[in-house]
């Protein structure tokens, strides 16, 4: 009886102890999965992250709407460069292939790298901003006391709800010198 | 909704209970329930606050007099034999059953209100506001035709650190002497007698300015950690998020000009309970004035005119010192988040002055770049103003120019 | 009841430190929770000390996060829960016939790893308030939201995770040996659906625990990895998102609150039944009403987010979820008024403490309910609205349903009856005080004072200033109970208890004598 309590005991550890590391393992896999629902629903405005290489075929301009597009830039507050859009807002019809300019100009005696974190509200229209370009792809190294102009490539897509009629897209510029060559692992603020 | 019987009775009920509910301004105000706030959206929200609230007592009243009557009657003394039943099919489904329907009658107007507040779209004013430790950024963005404006600027708290702050800032558990003998001066009283402290915690430097009678479109972010962007009378709260944009809005209406005062909602950091929000609606012809002004002097560039002496520089300096580097730096430079100056090699030796100038354009460790913050003149005063107080003596009177550099 | 046996108890500090005996151990439990509730009270005292009048008076606005984040942590897992796993090892080897808990040496180490996790957490409130230089103890708030507990976490938040950490393990631990206890102890007989409510409340507590401590360990690790390895979870510069954090956290979070408060119901349900004379109404009904609670729970964490920016569905899926927890807690509710209605009603101490609750837990719940509706959320997310719901719901729900419980059973554990005069003194000081501490704490919220503000505007002094007395109180009349539990356990002295103790009390626990001696159900009782 006592060696057969010991093994059905072992038996339902053995079940729990498999389902504590499944849901430890779960917490990280809800990194991924709200990654996942962020693309769906546009939460917190994530626009894609990697380039869109094939415009849909025959995309046409839908010249009877335009949605007024804002660019807003920010910098991290320990992130020195000068960064700003060239044309604060631009119109767009949905469909249409537009192109837009950045300035960053690093003004200290140190070659630095940036990586620029892009954000959009209404967060709804996320998921029908396009990018086929951008800066933001890719970390933006910058020698110190140089300037230099970053293009971004956009389109709407048709599909973006009628209501949808001001899109702010938002930057934060972070200095990740640190990271990127390696001197992680140090508390950033400290 | 707003004209049902139930809702008047609770209307008039809460208006017995309670005074000055539905003053709209903050001067009058209610320490006890949810402020109705001015515009429509926030007004809706105050019906279904009291809506749910009256429900909710209902529901709980009830249940609290089947308890003490049952405390009162069932009692052993009364009924000394005990029933037997402890199943009831029917009562069980039913009291599943009704609270359900209850529940579906406050979803309705509950789902009515959420899609409303959601809707953002088709604003005359976008406003960014950007929250950072421990302060509040607002930068103009569009207003009617105008897309390019660049007009910004930042919100402090106004209320003096010395009205509130222990100046023992180290951080331990018991402060030693009298406040006579930390601050050197006594406390000003605080009470709503006191016209300098009636709005304690409550006042700014520079207000967030609005027009009445236009939706305005909130950008809300944040620099640091997360805050919380919270007006109460226009039912507006919002996390500001470092890195990501959130989207909110009001709509004032035309005949609710005026002062509203709102507070940080999410824990930030030590002075999370010093940032408060200000803000001021202005009639539309006003505040279209007040916004060219700020468009005409943000075009003109920052101001570079050279300070006359050392006085001027370092009565600006003083100001910009407790309104923007004393909450971290203390009152007197003593330290506290911040290094302390007094004293300080960095301060003292006239070699360091342009390091100490960059580090206060581009900031260094925990210290934030103030670039943004402030003008190039001001921070020449700011930074002649510590090089010449808390005991230090660091040289000579530092002109925009040499920041410039 | 077998008098052989008591040769193997041993004796002095080996009894307790390697003790594998459940009653042993959760006496352990007790007290440690005991304590740490003294400690987090104290906490809570400094808390209300800096805002019985405006301005900052007492401590820096730093360390008052310090405080408020401390206070939390403990209270929720040094006092809350060690309290309700220390009553589980009393009383569920005893409810079911069980000889001791499935897994004894586990139940040791569970028990010995709180005490160094909050020796760990509670030394970094030490140093911070005595120490040389002030190091900053935890000041994040106990929800140690991202970034704030990440890039701008002090030095001692590795204490924390650390901590943490521990403290999870201890509790995955406990729930397991519930778990295995409850599915394969119980006495011949004791089929499910006849096991008491409380082990049943507990069981489902346990799978609760075992689904969500791994998601908050987790969580922490992701906060260590980002502070000191390079990783980006929750930093945006690096690809992260602190948002992220908080869907983790709430995860974790909200099945929290229901392993804080289904113990309590389980306890509730064994006293009013006693005390009314008369069996638990809908005995059924309330097994399914926790379960889908539990199960609940699990889809509504992002209520605690609604101020956070979420797509419209997202706010109405979390908002009818949430809205739908009321109804199992309803029929909890109901079913306990429908035990007492006709029932042969008396007051003893364990049932006034119950009736408290259901009263009190009752309002808690339906503010509960006034925040789940999303719209009104927003005007009283974090303001002292929440504060006073959670504490409704934990102090005058959860706590007071362990008073209740140390109450009905003490007599069980120690064989003398509790002191009654200072019990009664215990009980109407805690109810008063808790009301005036915590119900005006809705008035400020609604009037819009925010959470965790060290320093507050001139319209919320006055409540602030009844508030803080009605803390002080509340501090103060706990230590009438410690009295009442020095004077039983230790001195000793008072009525001694008869097995039964209450009259005709149903349970198997009240077939042995009291006090229960060191080893009981050697031989399995044969329930019918």
């Amino acid at each position: 009886m006592s060696e057969n309590l010991d093994q059905r005991n072992r038996r339902i550890i053995k079940k729990l102890v498999l389902t504590v590391a499944g849901m430890f393992v779960f917490a990280f896999a809800m990194v991924p999965l709200y990654n996942v629902l962020c693309d769906i629903t546009g939460l917190n405005g994530k626009t894609n992250s990697a380039a869109i290489t094939h415009v849909p075929e025959g995309m046409e301009a839908d010249e009877d709407r335009s949605v007024l597009v804002q660019f807003v830039t920010r910098n991290d507050p320990h992130m020195p460069w000068l960064f700003e859009p060239m044309e604060r807002s631009v119109r767009v019809h949905p469909g249409e292939i537009k192109a837009v300019n950045f300035r960053v100009r690093n003004d200290t005696d140190r070659d630095m790298i940036s990586q620029a974190i892009p954000s959009l509200a209404p967060g709804l229209a996320a998921s029908h901003f396009k990018k086929t370009q951008c800066f933001c792809f890719d970390q933006q190294p910058l020698a110190a006391h140089s300037e230099q102009v970053m293009p971004m490539i956009f389109y709407i897509d048709p599909s973006i709800p009628k209501h949808v009629t001001t899109i702010t897209l938002s930057y934060t510029l972070f200095d990740i010198t640190d990271r990127a060559s390696g001197r992680a692992g140090e508390v950033a603020a400290r | 909704m707003q004209s049902t019987l139930f809702h008047r009775a609770a209307a008039l009920l809460t208006t017995l209970m309670l005074s000055g509910v539905a003053a709209a301004d903050w001067t009058q105000r209610s320490a006890e329930n949810m402020r109705p706030g001015v515009t429509a959206l926030s007004q809706e929200v105050y019906s279904l606050h009291m809506i749910i609230l009256w429900i909710c007592t209902a529901i709980g009243l009830l249940v609290f007099g089947l308890i003490m009557w049952s405390v009162f009657a069932h009692r052993k003394s009364k009924n000394p034999v005990p029933a037997k039943f402890h199943e009831n099919v029917v009562l069980e489904v039913v009291w599943t059953i009704i609270p359900f329907f209850i529940l579906i009658g406050m979803a309705i107007p509950a789902t009515r209100v959420l899609i409303k507040m959601d809707d953002s779209s088709e604003a005359a004013l976008t406003v960014k506001v950007t929250g950072s430790q421990w302060k509040w950024h607002y930068e103009y963005l569009a207003y009617e035709d105008d897309n390019n404006i660049h007009v910004g600027f930042f919100s402090n708290l106004a209320t003096k650190p010395e009205i509130w702050e222990r100046p023992v800032l180290s951080g331990g558990l018991f402060p030693i002497g009298t406040a006579q003998e930390r601050v050197g001066a006594e406390r000003e009283p605080l009470s709503t007698d006191n016209e300098n402290t009636f709005n304690y915690m409550l006042e700014v430097d520079n207000k967030l300015i609005l027009p009445a009678g236009q939706k305005v479109r909130f950008l809300v972010t944040a620099d640091d950690v997360i805050h919380s962007f919270w007006v109460p009378d226009f039912s507006v709260k919002k996390d500001a998020i470092p890195g990501f944009v959130n989207e909110t809005w009001a709509e004032i209406p035309e005949d609710a000009t005026g002062l509203y005062r709102g507070q940080c909602a999410e824990l930030c950091g030590r002075l999370h309970a010093f940032m408060p929000i200000v803000v001021e609606v202005l009639p539309q012809e006003e505040f279209a004035a007040w916004l060219d002004e700020q468009k005409e002097a943000a075009a003109s560039g920052p101001d570079m005119t050279p300070f006359a002496n050392m006085e001027a520089a370092m009565e600006m300096g003083q100001g910009i010192y407790q309104r923007a580097c004393a909450m971290c730096h203390g009152a007197e430079g003593q330290g506290g988040i911040g290094l302390s100056f007094q004293g300080s090699d960095l301060m003292n030796n006239p070699d360091r002055r342009q390091e100490n100038i960059d580090i206060l354009i581009n900031g260094r460790g925990a210290m934030p770049s103030f670039r943004a913050q402030l003008s190039p003149k001001e921070i020449a005063a700011v930074i002649t103003y510590q090089r010449h107080s808390f005991g230090n003596s660091g040289g000579d009177l530092i002109q925009p120019e040499d920041v410039a550099k | 009841m077998a008098d052989h046996h008591e040769h193997h108890a041993p004796t002095g500090l080996k009894r307790w430190l390697f003790s594998t005996n459940h009653k042993d151990i959760g006496s352990l439990y007790l007290w440690f929770s005991f304590i740490m509730f003294l400690i987090g009270g104290l906490l809570a005292m400094v808390i209300r000390t800096e805002l019985l009048y405006p301005g900052m008076q007492v401590v820096d606005p730093d360390f008052f996060n310090q405080m408020t984040t401390t206070h939390g942590l403990i209270m929720v897992f040094g006092a809350v829960m060690p309290a309700f796993v220390g009553l589980a090892n009393w009383m569920i080897p005893l409810m079911i016939g069980a000889p001791d808990m499935a897994l004894p040496r586990m139940n040791n180490w569970s028990f010995w790893i709180l005490p160094a996790a909050f020796a760990i957490l509670v030394s970094s409130v030490l140093m911070s308030a005595f120490g040389p230089g002030h190091p900053q103890a935890p000041n994040f708030g106990w929800t140690f939201y991202a970034p704030l507990s990440t890039t701008y976490g002090p030095a001692s938040t590795d204490f924390f995770i650390l901590s943490v950490h521990m403290m999870g393990i201890s509790s995955i631990m406990g729930a397991i040996n519930v778990i295995v206890t409850v599915l394969n102890m119980r006495a011949p007989g004791m089929t499910m659906m006849k096991m008491p409510l409380f082990v049943w409340t507990w069981l489902i507590t346990a799978f609760l625990l075992i689904a969500v401590m791994p998601v908050l360990a987790g969580a922490v690790t992701m906060m260590l990895t980002d502070r000191h390895f390079g990783t980006s979870f929750f930093n945006a510069a690096g690809g992260g998102d602190p948002v992220l954090f908080q869907h983790i956290f709430w995860f974790f979070g909200h099945p929290e609150v229901y392993i804080m408060i289904l113990p309590a119901f389980g306890v509730v349900s064994a006293i009013i039944p006693t005390f009314a004379r008369k069996p638990l109404f809908g005995y059924a009904s309330m097994v399914y009403a926790t379960g889908s609670i539990a199960l609940l729970s699990f889809v509504v964490w992002a209520h605690h987010m609604f101020a956070v920016g979420m797509p419209l569905a997202g706010m109405l899926f979390f908002m009818y979820m949430t809205m739908l927890i009321s109804v199992p807690t309803g029929v909890k509710v109901f079913n306990w008024v429908a035990t007492m209605w006709r029932g042969s009603l008396t007051f003893e101490l364990p049932m006034k403490w119950a009736i408290a609750f259901v009263i009190l837990f009752t309002i808690g719940g339906l503010s509960g309910l006034m925040l789940a509706i999303t719209p009104a959320d927003i005007q009283y997310h974090d303001s002292y609205f929440v504060v006073a719901h959670f504490h409704y719901v934990l102090v005058s729900g959860a706590i007071f349903s362990m008073f209740a419980a140390v109450y009905y059973w003490l007599p069980k554990w120690t064989g003398v009856m509790y002191d009654k005069f200072w019990g009664e003194v215990h009980f109407w000081s805690s109810l008063l005080s808790v009301n005036l501490l915590f119900f005006p704490m809705h008035f400020v919220g609604l009037a819009g004072m925010p959470r965790r503000y060290a320093d507050y505007a001139l319209q919320f002094a006055d409540y602030n200033f009844w508030i803080s007395i009605g803390g002080f109180w509340f501090g103060i009349s706990q230590l009438f109970l410690l009295w009442v539990l020095i004077k039983a356990c230790f001195l000793k002295k008072g009525e001694k208890a008869t097995a039964e103790v209450w009259e005709n009390p149903e349970g198997l626990e009240w077939t042995v004598p009291s006090p229960a001696p060191f080893h009981t159900f050697d031989t399995p009782p044969v329930v019918k």
